[in-house]
């Protein structure tokens, strides 16, 4: 049963949300559906911190047995931080990809980015249709 | 089972070594004692102890010559044990790759008779026998068409690659430097033409087509697809993997392929081993000659000689000549079974894959209805959807009856794919074992699923953890 | 000879399972325009005996020297009956890739114990199961070395195999690298203030080889600080893995990635190949690395079980983002090499000892002939550079007496027009070391 899709933050079209922090940051990281299709993640390719990316750059790795996917960046921005934690405990991203498995923290440069970005609502009906990109 | 590290004891030895007969020198004054390793970590066990483990862990392990292995695109047929003999021949083993040429006479003829015989086969001008294995050959080949573009002056950095591919393809191409553009494939299962027109433009440097295919379906537009790839001055690349299923019957160079890797390891059948060794020859029309790697072998009169003053030549691929010993299995391959002999076994090939489509349809997903070659694919689907039991799941109870599952998860356009490869060496009786096999596990699908899903039962381990091991890497032992 | 086991009566039956009238009719799909109206013209077929014959016959065109003097990448050390035996087990060499763990459990727990010894001889954690040979080895390391460090720029010691060099030239110039040679200095070792100054911070990597091509030692300590200085990487490579067992490895140095040849552990010369790719990395490469990796781990009632791990890495998963294309390996040369490593087990040290006693002999007797002369007086492993009057001159009269001699470097190394690279190695007695000096002292 995949968890639903807070109403407190932005998703994309490749499965990622970002929560704006009110500070200029936003947090990022992997919906619950896309830890579900993705199964038992190993590994996290984490950025380095100072890295510039636009809208839907890939910004990091995640890894599970038998695939490697992109996870792209929701906005342009910098890496202000990223979640070490995975390094040695990538599972957080299935066990709680909404909350203790974050990604990274971008400093935004052009926070109306985050206005083209799905609502909650339209996302859960992304999701319901099928027709999202399977990773 | 214990590791071989876990039987060691303090003391205990295998090999000896030969008494020193020259006057011994002090290492610490020759060669300084901060240079000098302190022990060997090693095992001490007997021989005794080697042969036992070494024959232990091999009766965990499943060969062909155990049981039918159909693994699909890798060709697991018999190994004839001829050539296992002809290879362990002195004069095959015992030279030195920079030993005199007059010494190597034999050698030397056997790799240009081999080369002779594949272009022969495969409808080519010349071919490399350097590369030490398909992904080594696709990578000369890609590297020969990047040479080749460079000298015309031309400017092409993408690389059309088919959906169906295998991941060395996009692999290779990358490693080149190539922007890699995935072309669809059709409803039929060959590339979509228009895809392929609209994709080859002048930057393109060619296309790099399985044929047949990782479905197991000849490319009957072929002439189409050479057609287009040619019109804009690009050149067709035939990776060779599935060779087994048209010895005799068509050449890949008649019908417009520029250039193609083989697999001596695969369709001539020198052994799998394993994982290796192979042994990947490329094989060129007359245009890209110029470009094949060094060396290369001449023949003056009835002597043979090596040569590198190739001045367009993309340079060396591996150190020495290739895996001349899986050369010279396959030479011996090709010398017992000549050419009807291969057409033969193209034809056993076909037939075998297409037995098996024909008994299994009624029970799995058949993804294209077409006459398949040497390899029919399947699609899961019916059971994942219908019973929630996966493709992987059904390949672990496969193991069950005794049998090597086939390819799994693999084309990638495939759900659930199921990519089984019989090869003609295999007897109707095995064929319909497995077939017996597979059906009887769609019907536990249906009636027991549970079962499937907890396979294996039988065999020496049970299902493993590879996300433990991919999470926190064991890969070296410490005690 | 015919692999095939179908009856007429088989034919038929499938035939009509299948629906259709013939076996032609399943090659349909080949368009009339490409198919072969006659077979291919190859020679006829041969039944076993006549192709035996026949090979041992071609096998007999070659002339098996009587001793061979040469190294230069490959050598010539005893086999034990074993390493044979071993690997003639069907259940290893007719087998695949070890996808299906649960039933290739013998091939997996083989290299992981593979890859344990190689790391315990490189000093270096990380150890995949095997690649090509060593040239290649050492070129995927260049390429691993520029993806991870995003540099473009190569340095590569003129001591390194020729055609190492070769081959590492070739997958630069695919990759759009520049690589630059660094020479050796007078004592025929890498030259470390040119080294100092070529560097710089668009340097991927700087590749030696130790023993070097000349047989000499090379002096890590000198090497290695320098290369950190710049963030580069340090490949270094071997030849004859047997040094391994002797000296102390470029991973205890400081090296990122020891590769090298294993053909000297267990492999027999086979004119050029099969041979191993041994390749070993730091920990921090982990899961960049080539190549197959076999993983511990447990089965589903925790008994210890082994699979092929960091598949993620792989071509087959990661396509063109792969760092490498490589798929089949040398599994079988790597098991190979784990029996020979298993059979001397500490005695490898002992074999690396007598290989140095043999060497130094040689060339001593050698070096004291008129006309011959050392012009490298650095420590040397099996192999060494000597000068002589004339190089070619001496290895016709070697090989008219049925004997391998060195390799000349006039082609490779023109300014040094008569040297001689020698090999001593566990094969040659004490007499057949006097008979091939004896040899080169009628010249003198």
């Amino acid at each position: 049963m995949t968890k639903s899709n807070p109403d407190d933050r932005r998703y994309t079209k490749e499965h990622e949300w970002a929560l704006d922090n009110g500070d200029g940051t936003i947090t990022m990281g992997i919906t619950d559906h896309a830890q579900h299709l993705l199964t038992d993640i190993v590994y996290v390719e984490l950025p380095d911190v100072g890295k510039k990316v636009k809208q839907m750059d890939p910004v990091a790795v995640i890894e599970s047995v038998k695939s490697v996917s992109d996870i792209y960046s929701p906005v342009s921005g910098e890496v202000a931080a990223v979640n070490d934690v995975l390094q040695d405990k990538p599972e957080l991203v299935n066990e709680d990809a909404f909350g203790v498995g974050w990604i990274v923290k971008i400093t935004m440069s052009d926070p109306a980015e985050l206005d083209s970005l799905m609502n909650a609502a339209a996302y859960t009906a992304l999701t319901a249709t099928g027709k999202d990109a399977d990773h | 089972m214990d590791l071989i590290f876990e039987k060691s004891r303090p003391g205990r030895r295998a090999s000896e070594i030969p008494d020193n007969d020259v006057p011994p020198v002090s290492l610490n004054e020759a060669i300084g004692e901060g240079f000098l390793r302190e022990d060997v970590d090693l095992p001490e066990v007997s021989e005794l102890d080697l042969v036992r483990h070494y024959t232990a862990l091999s009766r965990r392990n499943f060969g062909v010559d155990l049981g039918f292995y159909p693994l699909g695109s890798c060709t697991m047929k018999y190994n004839p044990k001829i050539t296992e003999e002809v290879a362990k021949l002195p004069g095959f083993t015992g030279l030195h790759p920079y030993a005199p040429e007059t010494f190597c006479q034999g050698n030397l003829a056997l790799m240009d008779e081999l080369r002779s015989m594949l272009c022969e086969l495969f409808g080519m001008a010349d071919f490399a026998l350097q590369p030490s294995a398909g992904a080594q050959g696709e990578l000369t080949g890609i590297m020969i068409c990047r040479k080749y573009f460079e000298k015309k002056g031309e400017k092409r950095n993408r690389l059309l690659i088919p959906d169906t591919a295998h991941g060395t393809n996009p692999a290779s191409g990358a490693l080149c430097g190539f922007e890699t553009v995935t072309i669809p494939s059709g409803s039929d299962g060959g590339v979509d033409l228009n895809a392929l027109e609209s994709a080859m433009a002048e930057d393109a440097a060619g296309l790099m087509l399985t044929n047949p295919n990782t479905l197991g379906l000849f490319e009957n537009n072929i002439v189409d697809v050479a057609r287009i790839v040619h019109r804009r001055g690009g050149l067709l690349y035939c990776d060779g993997a599935n060779a087994n299923a048209f010895l005799g019957r068509t050449r890949p160079g008649d019908t417009g392929f520029d250039l193609i890797q083989i697999n001596l390891h695969k369709t001539f059948s020198s052994p799998h081993g394993g994982g290796g060794p192979g042994s990947g020859p490329i094989g060129v029309g007359a245009k890209l000659t110029p470009f094949l790697p060094v060396p290369r072998i001449v023949r003056d009169d009835n002597r043979y000689t090596l040569r590198e003053d190739y001045p367009d030549t993309i340079g060396r691929m591996k150190a020495f000549h290739g895996n001349f010993n899986v050369m010279v299995k396959a030479y011996t391959y090709l010398r017992l079974l000549g050419a009807a002999g291969l057409k033969q076994t193209s034809d056993m090939a076909v037939l075998n894959a297409n037995y098996i489509k024909a008994r299994l349809t009624p029970y799995y997903d058949l993804p294209y209805e077409r006459t398949c070659m040497h390899e029919c694919v399947f699609s899961g689907s019916r059971q994942a959807k219908g019973h929630g039991v996966h493709t992987l799941n059904i390949a672990k109870r496969i193991l069950d009856y005794g049998f090597h599952p086939p390819t799994i998860y693999f084309p990638l356009i495939v759900p659930e794919a199921i990519m089984i490869e019989p090869t003609e060496t295999e007897s109707k009786e095995t064929l319909d074992a497995f077939c017996d096999a597979m059906i009887a596990i769609a019907k536990e699908v249906r009636e027991n699923p549970g079962l499937v899903r907890g396979a294996p039962y039988t065999t020496a381990v049970k299902r493993l953890d590879d996300v433990l091991a991919a999470r926190k890497p064991n890969i070296c032992w410490s005690e | 000879m015919i692999y095939t086991p179908h009856t007429s009566g088989d034919t038929a039956d499938m035939l009509k399972t299948i629906g259709v009238a013939s076996v032609d009719d399943l090659f349909q799909d080949i368009p009339e325009t490409c198919r072969l109206s006659e077979l291919p013209d190859l020679p006829r077929a041969l039944s076993e005996q006549e192709a035996w014959r026949y090979m041992l016959d071609l096998s007999g065109q070659n002339t098996v020297p009587t001793m061979t003097l040469m190294g230069a990448g490959a050598y010539h050390h005893y086999i034990p009956a074993v390493v044979g035996h071993i690997i003639g087990r069907a259940e290893f060499y007719t087998a695949y890739t070890p996808y299906q763990a649960e039933i290739s459990q013998g091939i997996l727990q083989a290299i992981y114990e593979y890859q344990t010894m190689i790391a315990r001889l490189t000093g270096l954690p990380v150890s995949n199961a095997s690649m090509y040979d060593g040239a290649s080895a050492m070129a995927e390391g260049v390429v691993l070395a520029g993806k991870t460090t995003n540099r473009d720029n190569i340095l590569i010691s003129r001591t390194v195999h020729p055609e190492y060099r070769q081959v590492v030239a070739t997958y630069c110039a695919a990759n759009d690298y520049t690589l630059v040679e660094i020479p050796y200095d007078v004592s025929g070792r890498v030259d470390t203030h040119a080294l100092t100054d070529t560097i710089d911070e668009r340097t991927a990597a700087v590749c030696v080889q130790s023993p070097n091509f000349f047989g000499i030692i090379e002096d890590f300590q000198a090497i290695e600080p320098v290369t950190h200085s710049t963030g580069a990487l340090l490949i270094a490579a071997f030849t004859d893995a047997t040094s391994l067992g002797l000296l102390k490895p470029a991973g205890a140095w400081g090296a990122d990635i020891v590769c090298g040849e294993g053909q000297s552990f267990g492999n027999p010369l086979n004119y050029g190949g099969p041979y191993l790719g041994i390749f070993a990395a730091s920990g921090k490469l982990l899961r960049k690395i080539p190549g197959r990796l076999s993983g511990m781990t447990v089965d589903q009632d925790g008994n210890r079980g082994f699979v092929l791990t960091l598949q993620g890495r792989e071509q087959h998963i990661r396509r063109e983002k792969a760092t490498s294309n490589i798929c089949t390996n040398e599994a079988l040369c790597a098991l190979a090499a784990s029996v020979y490593l298993v059979s001397l087990g500490k005695n490898l040290k002992k074999l690396s000892e007598l290989n140095v006693y043999k060497a130094m002999y040689l060339k001593g007797r050698l070096a004291a002939l008129p006309g011959w002369e050392t012009p490298f007086p650095s420590p040397c492993y099996n192999e060494f550079v000597l000068n002589c009057r004339d190089p070619d001159q001496v290895n016709t009269a070697w090989r008219e007496a049925g004997i391998i001699g060195g390799y000349a470097l006039a082609h490779d190394y023109p300014e040094l027009p008569n040297g001689l690279v020698l090999c001593g190695t566990e094969m040659l007695s004490k007499k057949d070391i006097d008979q091939a000096v004896g040899i080169a002292a009628q010249l003198s």
